[in-house]
């Protein structure tokens, strides 16, 4: 039986190449780090629970604003597990920026976005921002008093730019008001659109730490 | 440490991580299988009973058609549902009645009454039921079924929507 397994194993990783990704995905050689090291981890895998949270959350969430307060009270208090559910990824939510934030300041000090890293600190500055966008569009969703005017607040400072100020308030808003169609739009950037766009930059930033390797402390003679 | 069996320090970090993640996995995992499930584990209360028709506007004879609504609650908005079926007198006797579902036996579509054809018409799959609800031709496998009722003084026939086999 030990054999059959073994036989399997082997079967599959000739094909598939699984030793040679474990090795160079997971069991890759780093330099000398410590906790502050394993931020950027801990920022995947809040974005991975976020990611697991919110599709079970649209399982029963409905945005429009007939139903969204509804739904969402009907989430925490009929169905089981729901308050577990939604208080993942509301407190996850403010979480992953606090540990996004945090990240940044460590590659910052550590002096990691130099020379061959400065894609990936770039890259990252668009993570960051994606990950600012995902609590501004997710902050609506609940269509309650503090959402509302959080959101009209919110749309009203970016409509403070000059010049395209008023225009960027009406594609944020989908027109001049906070509509069902602002709600949904919200929705979309929040399930669809700001997502795929962070599996993108969250796969491009992997792709480039693998690549160049972590980097080493900054010592004396830097 | 060669030769050792002592737990390595790669290894005890491998199976703590290992440990860790299949913990918060099952964490967050498990609870996900009873919110998913949970509208369809909930119980549905039984429905109250409900005046379908008075006897002196039914003929003899002839299937004569009736509806009602059942409301119930799902998530967060009320789902009213529009339910049927037909009360054949069968003869002047006020206790011989038949209080037929329309809902046809097959696959649920509803069933209606032709008179040229002298029976219930299913329009999904081509069924045909009798005047009392037994299988003339088509799928379904069993006759209509029905649904208790009483009368009253005034002649009100009040049914309990729940419907049971036919016989
Ligand atoms: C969704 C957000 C993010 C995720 C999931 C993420 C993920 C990661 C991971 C897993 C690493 C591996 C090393 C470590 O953990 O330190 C890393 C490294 C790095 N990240 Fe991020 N990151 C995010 C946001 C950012 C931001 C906002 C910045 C800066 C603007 C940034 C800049 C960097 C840099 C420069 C490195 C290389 C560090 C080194 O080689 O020592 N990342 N990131
Ligand atoms: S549902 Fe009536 S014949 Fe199929």
């Amino acid at each position: 039986m030990q054999n059959f397994w073994k036989n399997a194993l082997q079967w599959l990783d000739e094909r598939l190449g699984l030793n040679e990704l474990y090795q160079n995905l997971l069991d890759r050689p780093e330099p000398l780090g410590n906790w502050w090291n394993t931020l950027g981890s801990a920022s995947l895998f809040l974005f991975l629970l976020q990611v697991a949270t919110g599709i079970f959350l649209t399982v029963y969430y409905n945005p429009s604003p007939d139903h969204a307060y509804d739904s969402i009270q009907y989430i925490m208090n009929e169905v089981a597990f729901g308050w577990l559910i939604r208080g993942i990824h509301h407190w996850g939510a403010s979480l992953m920026v606090l540990v996004v934030i945090i990240h940044m300041l460590r590659t910052f000090v550590t002096a990691s976005y130099k020379y061959p890293r400065e894609l990936t600190w770039l890259v990252g500055v668009g993570l960051l921002l994606l990950t600012l966008g995902m609590g501004f569009t997710g902050y609506l969703l609940p269509w309650h008093q503090m959402a509302y005017w959080a959101t009209t607040v919110g749309t009203q400072i970016a409509g403070s730019v000059p010049f395209i100020g008023e225009f960027i308030l009406r594609a944020l808003r989908g027109g001049p008001d906070l509509s069902a169609l602002t709600l949904q739009r919200f929705f979309a950037a929040h399930i669809w659109i700001l997502p795929a766009l962070m599996f993108a930059l969250i796969g491009l930033h992997l792709y480039l730490i693998i690549k160049h390797g972590e980097s080493h402390f900054p010592d004396k003679e830097d | 440490m060669s030769g050792s069996n002592r737990f390595s320090r790669r290894d005890f970090i491998k199976v703590t991580t290992g440990a860790i993640g299949g913990i918060i996995a099952a964490g967050v995992g498990i609870p996900s299988i009873g919110y998913l499930l949970a509208p369809a584990l909930r119980q549905d209360q039984a429905g109250k009973s409900v005046v379908v028709a008075n006897l002196s506007d039914i003929p003899i004879g002839i299937p004569y058609p009736f509806s009602f609504t059942i409301t119930r609650i799902n998530g967060w908005e009320r789902t009213a549902n529009v339910f049927g079926g037909f009360i054949l007198r069968k003869s002047e006797d006020p206790q011989d009645l038949l209080v037929l579902s329309s809902r046809c036996t097959h696959l649920s579509c509803r069933v209606n009454w032709d008179e040229q054809a002298g029976g219930f018409l299913c329009p999904c799959h081509d069924a045909m039921f009798d005047k009392e609800g037994k299988v003339v031709h088509g799928p379904p496998p069993e006759p209509l079924g029905h649904f208790e009722y009483e009368i009253d003084d005034a002649g009100n026939i009040t049914i309990i929507p729940i419907e049971r086999k036919g016989e």
